[in-house]
């Protein structure tokens, strides 16, 4: 598979984990303009999947097609970040509807958008011009999923005792997951070479400086976020994603001839 | 090529942009597709006539509506052509002509306060912008013009619209979000 095929199933499978995991919430928001708002956000994450799937296809030839992308490839081919699997809620042996957690939805995607808004600034340079193209869209997108998030974050976190305590564990539970994102891969350093790709672990300081700000404006602290580090993006996952794909993936898999 | 199949192609193009020039938005059906810069152009290919739309948000799931609409307003007036969706460059809220942006008005949604153009991705920094964006931005009222107005949620009834209130009349209102 090429460096750009491989770059680009990593960013079109973050992308659909966590629109997916988002879209959750849908029926079962904490506030009528939040469902709609997280609704809204999946929606741009899948179209950015979509799009990245129908990019990474063109690239592999043969019968790749976007559908066959997201509904047939199996969890040890996903490329995504773990922390984008994760449940709504902190670390748990078994979880209902009922335990979704709205302040680790809001600090997973603040973490999240905080790095993509960096990564497609920077890709907007991608030598592959599609991608290019996709990175010009979806930032404009993240720039509302960031200003989202982080409103949020800062009226949790600055809110009552007990949003401050549940939004506070959220940040300490899902920090140490973002050590990912400044681990090196062979996939990624494979398209930055390509000049497809950009090298993640130079926007840290970027990075640290949205989340400082941030968590202060928040009242939260900033936990250490070292242990163990997660190799997602290597196709090593936790044992959350198979349920979310098993979800994500039933229908397609149950017709796989239909086309609606 | 010979003249005049030259003048026959421009007139197939030319009859494919009246043809399509009544085509509106399936979520706003008082603006035209043109008019919002969806349709960006009619053009002649090697394959015959090609008209090129690009979409809005990534995941706007009116792009597979438009995508028929203009199929089948081709073939109602009696024209061959594909259609090729084009990402870049990235469609802009800036595309709006000024009569699209009356025309939102006053079906009741505020059209976009500022343009795009004038804040540069590039160089410009994330933090800057996450702090000014923080704030949400005065928008008139499109029912009676007050600016004694407040935002309800980000995000409205499509990905593309914030929700506001009018603190005057007290109705809500949706705000087509610069994009």
């Amino acid at each position: 598979m090429s460096a750009t095929a491989n770059y680009l199933l990593h960013l079109a499978d973050n992308a659909v984990v966590l629109g997916q995991r988002n879209a959750e919430w849908c029926g079962h928001g904490p506030a009528l303009e939040e469902d709609i708002a997280l609704a809204n956000v999946s929606l741009d994450l899948i179209g950015q999947a979509r799009l990245l799937y129908q990019q990474a296809a063109n690239e592999l030839g043969g019968d790749a097609t976007e559908d066959r992308l997201a509904y047939f490839r199996d969890v040890p081919d996903f490329r995504n970040y773990t922390l984008l699997e994760l449940p709504h809620h902190s670390a748990l042996v078994g979880y209902a509807k009922s335990d979704l957690d709205y302040g680790t939805t809001i600090v997973r995607n603040f973490l999240y958008s905080a790095l993509m808004v960096l990564v497609w600034e920077q890709l907007q340079q991608s030598k592959d011009e599609q991608l290019a193209a996709i990175a010009a869209k979806s930032l404009k997108e993240v720039r509302y999923h960031l200003r989202h998030s982080r409103d949020w974050l800062v009226r949790l976190g600055d809110g009552t005792d007990d949003s401050h305590a549940r939004v506070q564990a959220a940040l300490d539970h899902l920090m140490p997951y973002t050590q990912e994102f400044w681990t090196g891969s062979s996939m990624e350093a494979a398209a930055v070479a390509a000049g497809v790709g950009v090298d993640v672990a130079a926007l840290k300081s970027d990075w640290d400086q949205l989340v400082d700000d941030a968590l202060l404006e928040a009242t939260l602290q900033r936990p250490k976020g070292e242990g163990y580090v997660t190799q997602g993006k290597n196709g090593l996952h936790s044992e959350h994603l198979g349920f979310l794909l098993s979800e994500m993936q039933g229908l397609a898999r149950s017709h796989p001839t239909a086309t609606w | 090529m010979s003249a005049v199949a030259f003048a026959d192609a421009s007139a197939a193009v030319q009859a494919a942009w009246t043809a399509l020039d009544v085509l509106t938005d399936p979520e706003i059906p008082v603006v035209s597709l043109r008019e919002l810069g969806i349709l960006r152009d009619v053009r002649l290919g090697v394959d015959g006539l090609e008209v090129v739309i690009t979409p809005t948000y990534s995941g706007c799931p009116a792009m597979g509506q438009i995508e028929d609409d203009v199929r089948a307003t081709l073939q109602a007036a009696g024209l061959q052509g594909r259609v090729i969706t084009q990402l870049a460059p990235a469609w802009t809220t800036d595309w709006m002509t000024d009569a699209a942006r009356d025309k939102l008005r006053a079906y009741g949604i505020a059209p976009p306060q500022h343009r795009c153009a004038s804040q540069p991705l590039l160089g410009e920094s994330p933090l800057r912008f996450v702090r000014q964006a923080a704030k949400p931005e005065r928008v008139p009222c499109p029912h009676c013009g007050s600016s004694h107005t407040v935002e309800s949620s980000h995000f409205g009834s499509t990905a593309c619209k914030a929700l506001y209130k009018c603190l005057d009349c007290q109705e809500p209102f949706d705000y087509f979000k610069p994009y």
